[in-house]
């Protein structure tokens, strides 16, 4: 029997593919960050928090980006409880203490999102705690699509591409940032079209696997997250599933402090296909891609400014946004009805979440919420409430 | 029982509130517009150049907190789906609305024409008054205060703002009330701001003399109160500071403390820092704590999120958009942690202080998240011990008095122990007949 032909790549199964990520999603050194800066030595590593950062421009500036999630549900809190009080989220103790015992020691530069106030308030910890790294708080406009929240997003910009330059070493010209913004399209065209297969077949792309893909995407460089999703998308179309009679459902809230890989699965092997989500909404907080003419700092400032994600991170412009979101969304996909996974003491989405669920709730979708932490470690309770949900879905939706 | 002492002043600013709140249980058939806004950022002197009247939602909470009404209020908007995470500010704002909406004051409170969200250094005033609008089904206007991540105000983003003020801020405005913007009535607005803040300066500086004259926390809410409200930019507002002031220069020139609810507070034991919002539920109690063991408060960082005018900033008639501006970005609310840090060093310092308290409240994450790498911090630098102190702004159910009253006795006896023999404040100056109260540079 004929060996590959030579030059050509045997295409991974898809067990190997998801045995890579989890591993990646596993590896709280990051020690695949570290070779990978040990081969490339005029490369940085700069990470970034939940949930928006300008990606294209760490890369540019020859940073690796990577995303700081938090240790989920793998690393006991030690270090990390001395610095917040209990009624405050698990998400910065588990970075304090990924930081505080050295996980974190290969970041030059960190970005902090406008997120909300405990993670902008990490970004000044983090100033104190680690003087010589670079610390931005990267503040987003907020409000009116106008000419001035252009400019002050691109004025932001502006100002990161010259510290993250003079950091490096390598202040990029303007080919430079096109062939990053470039790139970076490509990664996010890649991501609508995982979700949009999910979208359409998800039982064939359990949420489980796209996650974990996703998560090692945001530690690899992009070029290698396109070659894995491309493989896996292989994969999936070389291993096809059967369907089963479950409910589709939208997974809504758990868009910063990330849920435990098991609170997925546990959704999902209760008779739930989840059809859209929130995890690691920055990869999608760009709906569409970003011009390619005219200054690349401009235009990704326009995509910002112009995109149309609700998210609960950003003020709702339109009165009836908040209302109209969840059931603009369950349409999209077609979902049968939405869970509410927040994270506990998440204000942005905690207080976001009755005019969500009024909003779908006035539309007539089931809706059931409940509150998790990423080191949460008992599932019961979420597997009776979704099994739950799932079957009164299936008994009495259609009636 | 005890009789509640007052100060002169206090019933001066009662006597303001309830006109006040008598306008707004009138404005509808007045015709007088309502721009609901925070205090952080409040741009009050605007608001009232288009003859409109200010509504603070939080200064609502707080009193709702303080008259005991608060823990219905949030019963309320937790039986309609608000998470028990969440800001109690916020679920006793929108309980009091869906109750009835009678403000502090037992007057109905009138409908907003327009939410003027001037979004200040607390994330959770952008849902708060989201929320709001869809109660209320009004319009809305952001305006987008950039946070000083690095420390400093930047140029760029006091452009940003003016511009926001002009293309978005103002023109809501002017829809809302039907009235052209008007420069001229804004100055006059923004002159009488800086008086008030002159005065206001005058007495909060009065926390460094000894014994001090003022309770620069919890006495201090009260003397804050027309200026985080309603009447910085206003004729009443000059003649309620005016007056604070030279009663505060008496009591300096007599060597006398504050006035608490039990009295006077003349023998000062302890002269301490406090940073974070108080308890209003439990308030006295929780004043009572600190003077029933002879502990002052000499200065605060609560009583700057409506404005560091301390740290020298007054607002500027020559330049009334750039200040309005500058006022925003430089709230306390605004500030980076290590920026507060610095403050808070700084207080301790100029104020000579023994120590200093954190009372930190599970509502605010804007004030919360991080303090207690500032207890660290500053120990470190200050060289003085802190107290870290836990509960909440409006709920009660987070207030535990037995607890915090351990909690203080102990630090206050640590602290006792340490002073003795190092002890090193300013001296009192000379006894005249009245302490001009002068503003430090």
């Amino acid at each position: 029997m004929p060996g590959p032909a030579k030059g050509t790549r045997q295409p991974p199964s898809r067990a190997a593919i998801v045995e890579q990520v989890r591993e990646l999603y596993d590896d709280l050194d990051f020690s695949s960050v570290r070779r990978w800066l040990a081969e490339h030595p005029t490369w940085k590593a700069a990470g970034y928090l939940p949930v928006y950062a300008p990606r294209e421009l760490l890369h540019a500036c020859g940073f690796l980006p990577i995303g700081i999630h938090g240790a989920g549900d793998r690393l006991e809190i030690i270090r990390g409880d001395a610095f917040y009080q209990s009624y405050i989220c698990h998400l910065p103790r588990s970075v304090i203490e990924m930081a505080q015992s050295g996980r974190l020691d290969m970041l030059s530069a960190v970005l902090f999102p406008s997120t909300c106030d405990v993670i902008r308030n990490l970004s000044g910890i983090w100033k104190l705690l680690y003087p010589a790294v670079y610390v931005r708080y990267v503040d987003v406009p907020q409000g009116a699509k106008s000419e001035e929240a252009i400019s002050f997003w691109e004025n932001e910009l502006q100002r990161l591409v010259d510290d993250l330059g003079a950091l490096s070493g390598r202040r990029p010209t303007e080919a430079d940032l096109r062939a990053s913004v470039d790139l970076y399209n490509r990664v996010r065209a890649m991501i609508r079209r995982l979700y949009q297969l999910r979208q359409e077949r998800p039982w064939d792309l359990p949420t489980e696997e796209l996650y974990l893909l996703l998560r090692a995407g945001e530690m690899v460089p992009p070029e290698d997250f396109l070659t894995l999703a491309e493989d896996y998308l292989g994969a999936v179309a070389a291993d096809p599933r059967r369907q089963r009679d479950n409910s589709r459902v939208v997974i809504a809230g758990a868009f910063c402090e990330q849920p435990p890989l098991g609170l997925i699965k546990s959704i999902e092997r209760t008779g739930c296909y989840i059809v859209d989500d929130d995890f690691l909404l920055g990869n999608r907080f760009l709906t569409h891609d970003v011009s390619l003419e005219g200054n690349p700092i401009r235009t990704l400032a326009e995509a910002f400014v112009q995109n149309d994600l609700c998210s609960s991170v950003l003020y709702e412009i339109k009165p009836t946004g908040k209302k109209e979101t969840m059931r603009d969304r369950a349409a999209a996909c077609r979902a049968d009805g939405i869970i509410f996974a927040t994270a506990s003491f998440c204000d942005p989405a905690l207080l976001d979440q009755p005019m969500l669920r009024a909003g779908a709730e006035e539309a007539g979708i089931p809706c059931i919420a409940f509150k998790y932490a990423e080191n949460t470690g008992q599932f019961q309770q979420f597997r009776e409430q979704a099994g739950t949900f799932s079957d009164s879905i299936k008994l009495w939706g259609a009636s | 029982m005890a009789t509640v002492q007052k100060d002169r002043s206090m019933q001066l600013q009662k006597d303001m509130i309830a006109e006040h709140f008598e306008l707004l249980a009138h404005a509808e058939e007045n015709h007088t517009p309502v721009v609901y806004t925070f205090v952080p950022g409040n741009l009050t002197e605007l608001i009232r150049s288009f003859g409109a009247l200010p509504v603070l939602p939080e200064i609502n909470a707080l009193q709702s907190g303080m008259r005991k009404q608060s823990a219905d209020y949030i019963a309320e908007a937790e039986r309609i789906g608000h998470s028990e995470d969440v800001c109690t500010y916020v679920k006793c704002d929108i309980g009091m609305m869906r109750t009835g909406n009678i403000g502090p004051a037992g007057t109905k409170l009138p409908k907003p024409d327009l939410l003027l969200l001037s979004y200040t250094g607390c994330y959770t005033f952008m849902k708060w008054f989201e929320l709001l609008r869809e109660e209320y089904q009004c319009p809305a206007v952001m305006f987008h205060v950039p946070y000083q991540g690095d420390g400093e105000m930047e140029p760029a983003h006091r452009e940003y703002m003016i511009k926001q003020l002009k293309e978005q801020v103002i023109p809501a405005l002017e829809k809302a009330t039907g009235r052209a913007y008007d420069e001229e009535k804004l100055r006059y607005h923004l002159e009488l701001s800086a008086k008030v803040e002159d005065d206001l300066v005058a007495v909060l500086q009065a926390g460094k003399l000894v014994p001090s004259p003022i309770e620069g926390y919890f006495g201090t809410v009260y003397y804050v109160g027309p200026i985080f409200s309603a009447f910085r930019g206003t004729e009443g507002g000059v003649e309620y500071y005016r007056a604070l002031r030279e009663e505060i220069e008496e009591r300096a020139a007599l060597g006398l403390g504050p006035v608490t609810p039990d009295g006077p507070l003349n023998d000062q034991k302890y002269r301490l820092v406090v940073e974070g919002p108080p308890n209003w539920t439990s308030f006295r109690d929780f004043w009572k704590i600190f003077y029933d063991e002879g502990a002052v408060a000499v200065a605060s960082t609560y009583t700057k999120v409506g404005g560091l005018y301390d740290q020298g900033f007054r607002h500027d008639p020559s330049r009334p958009l750039e200040t309005l501006a500058d006022y925003c970005l430089g709230c306390y609310t605004n500030l980076s942690l290590p920026s507060r840090i610095d403050l808070i060093a700084k207080y301790i310092r100029e104020y000579a202080a023994d120590g200093f308290v954190i009372h930190s409240v599970k509502s605010c994450n804007s004030f919360s998240a991080g303090q207690l790498h500032m207890l660290r911090e500053l120990e470190r630098i200050s060289g003085v011990p802190g107290c870290f102190l836990e509960s909440d702004l409006v709920d009660s159910r987070y207030y535990g008095q037995a607890n915090l009253k351990n909690r203080v006795e102990s630090y206050l006896q640590m602290l006792d122990s340490r002073m003795r023999g190092e002890r090193n404040v300013p001296t009192p100056p000379s006894k005249p007949d009245r302490v001009a109260l002068k503003v430090a540079p």
